[in-house]
């Protein structure tokens, strides 16, 4: 009985990490939109900055990530 | 635990996380640091690769370049230019240690894609070992170069008085955090994505859904490629960004 509740905690966590996922998917998405909306108004400029775009994907996606780590934590290694 | 949820009854057929199972090559005794695991064996394979496409291919140097040294000047000549508009001309000295890098890094995640291979930088050890890595030489050099000058990283002379202890105190933590995140990127993107497949090749097994989790896998897989190739670009150029700042501690 115990461990049935454990492992329901275990996988309502696992559900709750997933969020952080979405969300990190909001920040991805703000950054390559918002890279879109500039380099469409000044073509010119945006071939220099395709680095800092990666460099900003790449913040935004490794804190999804580390939610995803949680999850995955939660429902193989606890 | 999880063990019930995933067994006869749960639905899928393997566990998602199997295939990053390090085993030994020769029998099946305990790992030592020294035994020759599928890790081992991956790594030799992409040295092998890389020798031959740096060595092997550009042997000849022609002035018009075959078709492997061409790809090897142009990845030669991406990283240099990466390296250098990031990290200004001093920063060119230490180009071969972020090629190798970057190379070491592409080779594994790619052959890692090879159905049935095996990834090294799925492994939170392997990539750790990078991200350290990077970080320790990142801050001998910034206090080899600059000295204590080094420690103006934290502290903004731009910032009004009252804040500057309070954006040290998080510029510290956030730079203690960088190798961190630096590895568990890299690992994490590689591992996620693999899991993804895998989870979707569990549910090909269920005749109904077979063709769309078939048609899901291929689409992943795509993804997959291209992932492969933007992790280890994203992880070279924040590896520069980092000896940037160890270059140029005030700005």
């Amino acid at each position: 009985m115990e461990g049935d509740i454990a492992n329901m905690g275990q996988f309502i966590g696992a559900g709750l990490a997933a969020i952080g996922s979405g969300a990190a998917a909001i920040g991805v998405g703000h950054v390559a939109g918002n890279f879109l909306a500039g380099a469409l108004r000044n073509p010119s400029a945006a071939g220099s900055q395709t680095a800092t775009l990666f460099i900003g994907l790449a913040f935004a996606e490794a804190l999804g990530i580390f939610s995803f780590l949680v999850a995955l934590l939660l429902m193989f290694a606890v | 635990m999880a063990e019930e949820a995933h067994g006869e009854g749960g639905g899928l057929v393997f566990h998602p996380l199997d295939q990053f199972k390090i085993s030994p090559l020769f029998g099946d005794g305990p790992i030592a640091w020294y035994t020759p695991t599928n890790v081992t064996l991956w790594m030799g394979i992409a040295l092998l690769c890389i020798i031959a496409l740096f060595v092997l291919g550009t042997r000849a140097r022609d002035i018009i370049p075959s078709r492997v040294q061409s790809v090897a000047e142009l990845m030669y000549g991406f990283i240099y230019k990466m390296v250098e508009d990031v990290t200004g001309h001093e920063g060119a000295k230490y180009f071969p240690y972020i090629f190798t890098l970057f190379v070491f890094i592409l080779f594994t995640n790619y052959l890692g894609l090879i159905p049935m291979s095996f990834t090294p930088t799925s492994h939170i050890a392997v990539t750790a070992v990078l991200g350290f890595g990077v970080f320790i030489a990142v801050t001998l050099l910034g206090f080899y170069k600059h000295g204590t000058h080094f420690l103006g990283l934290f502290w903004m002379t731009d910032a009004p008085l009252i804040l500057r202890p309070v954006i040290a105190l998080i510029e510290v933590i956030s730079y203690f955090v960088r190798p961190v995140s630096h590895s568990i990127r890299l690992a994490g993107n590689i591992m996620a994505g693999h899991a993804v497949i895998k989870v979707f090749a569990g549910f090909a097994a269920i005749a109904a859904i077979s063709p769309v989790s078939i048609a899901a896998i291929v689409a992943i897989y795509g993804l997959e490629v291209l992932v492969a190739g933007i992790q280890a670009y994203v992880f070279t150029i924040l590896t520069c960004v980092y000896l940037k700042d160890a270059l140029h501690p005030g700005h």
